[in-house]
């Protein structure tokens, strides 16, 4: 099982294993972190699940559509690289030993 | 401080209370009654990647086990709610009576039904409401049924796409002279009704159903214009009434939803409600909202507000569908408007709807175009 470290938005971190095939966000509700509000459950029409990945992982993730990458624009804390909508990431090897940062509204 | 608070009802509104109670530091006990037997899950789904079996049961549910346990949340999901005790301060379950410091209604809502004269005896008729009723009406969607659709707005709309998809032939009466007649203006309806013939569906608007009779495993259904349609299932979404009538048995005021103030307070100040269940004054009339966004947003203000933050509530309604390939996103209330304008977008399949009351943006609905939505979300102050 992948384990995957949040880094908070308090600048804490929380390590937690994350079951393949849930999405990012589903792994962040069922651990309760601050941050990921997901007010569409995933469906990526509130861009509410904003986190920041780190270059490499960027890379190595599907890349973003384009419906996604319009919500991006308006996130609460500005974009930046490596920022996704965490409901379009799935759990898989790749993420094993990420580090993904939720970041604190602006 | 309070030290007990109960929770009436499982769904969105009720779990995001719970949640932000914890959140915000409560630390006494939480009891949260649920009648479905279910853990907390999303209803949005089952209308959609649910039912067509893309997203199973347990990717339904928000949260797992463990969240309840670590965050010291009771779940009753299957102990209904029977009766509120004002007086003893207590809720009567089906099981034993529970005491309360504050109560929290999030009851929802539930479908109209048929008038059962038009029902009696017909075991093919599905609403769409809880899981137990997406899991009853799955199988019907399935290549070569023939399905019926009765009631022309987001959840009919929706099912009837899903139905195509799994490759169903599909049939959607309204019988209001148009198809998203309370919710939409024309160029939504339109883009609607184009997508949906595109794909196959039939939609016939502004006819009634006038009966349904049964044969065998077939029902036939006719309709106000003298047609006759057979179908393996009728699927009715004609709309939701609050669930409301613990809160009326209890004395407080009830008018088309449980009425509470800005704070999320009912008449009864240690009984608040939140999500679809409620009625609440906005620019100066009572209104409901069936919205997932909002249902959460309330449910937290009422979680602080029973913990004394005094923060009064102000929507930020915004709403979405998912139809085929085609996303609706809509930003704001349109009610009261009396002009509309529409505009193209990046894509072909792109168009966005503004409703205006005079020069004033009351909302927008966005169709494949996430930036004008999120444009528009951010114009309303939303």
């Amino acid at each position: 099982m992948p384990k995957i470290t949040f880094a908070l938005p308090d600048g804490k971190e929380r390590t937690c294993s994350a079951n393949e095939g849930l999405s990012l966000m589903e792994v962040a509700l069922q651990n309760a972190l601050p941050g990921i509000i997901a007010e569409c459950n995933g469906s990526a029409a509130c861009a509410t699940c904003h986190v920041i990945v780190e270059d490499a992982l960027a890379a190595m993730l599907d890349p973003i559509s384009e419906h996604e990458n319009d919500m991006l624009e308006f996130t609460a804390a500005a974009r930046q690289p490596g920022s996704r909508l965490s409901c379009q990431i799935r759990v898989d090897d790749r993420l094993d030993g990420a580090i993904v940062r939720i970041p604190a509204e602006a | 401080m309070p030290r007990r608070i109960v929770i009436v009802g499982a769904g969105q509104a009720g779990l995001a209370a719970a949640a932000k109670l914890r959140q915000a530091g409560f630390a006494g006990s939480i009891t949260m009654l649920g009648d479905e037997g279910l853990m907390p899950y999303q209803r949005p789904p089952l209308s959609k990647a649910y039912l067509l079996g893309k997203l199973e049961a347990d990717r339904l549910s928000y949260r797992n086990e463990e969240f309840y346990r670590h965050e010291e949340i009771e779940v009753a999901p299957g102990e209904a709610a029977v009766e509120i005790d004002r007086a003893a301060g207590e809720v009567v379950t089906t099981l034993r009576r529970i005491s309360y410091d504050h109560l929290v209604l999030a009851t929802g809502a539930r479908p109209i039904e048929l008038p059962a004269p038009m029902a009696a005896g017909i075991s093919n008729i599905f609403y769409l409401r809880n899981r137990a009723d997406a899991d009853r009406l799955r199988p019907s969607l399935k290549q070569g049924a023939r399905l019926l659709v009765v009631g022309g707005g987001y959840v009919g709309l929706e099912v009837a796409a899903a139905a195509r998809q799994a490759g169903a032939s599909v049939t959607l009466v309204e019988m209001a002279p148009r198809i998203l007649n309370r919710v939409a203006a024309e160029p939504t309806a339109a883009y609607f009704r184009n997508l949906h013939s595109a794909k196959g569906v039939e939609i016939r608007e502004g006819t009634g159903l006038t009966e349904l009779t049964v044969d065998g495993a077939r029902v036939t259904a006719s309709l106000a214009d003298g047609s006759r349609h057979s179908a393996d299932a009728v699927v009715v979404g004609i709309g939701v009434r609050p669930n409301a009538s613990l809160a009326m048995q209890a004395g407080l005021a009830v008018e088309g939803g449980i009425v509470v103030d800005a704070f999320g307070r009912t008449t009864d100040p240690h009984i608040w409600a939140a999500g679809d269940c409620t009625t609440f004054e906005y620019d100066g009339e009572m209104i409901r909202i069936e919205s997932v966004p909002h249902a959460i947003d309330q449910a937290e203000h009422v979680a602080r507000n029973v913990l004394g933050a005094g923060r009064a509530y102000r929507p930020r309604p915004w709403f979405w569908s998912d139809q085929f390939d085609t996303k609706l996103q809509i930003a704001g209330l349109n009610r009261g408007y009396d002009r509309v304008q529409s505009a193209g977008g990046p894509a072909e399949s792109s168009m966005t709807i503004s409703y205006f009351l005079g020069e004033r943006l009351l909302a927008v609905d966005c169709l494949n175009d996430a930036r004008s939505f999120m444009q528009a979300k951010r114009q309303l102050g939303l």
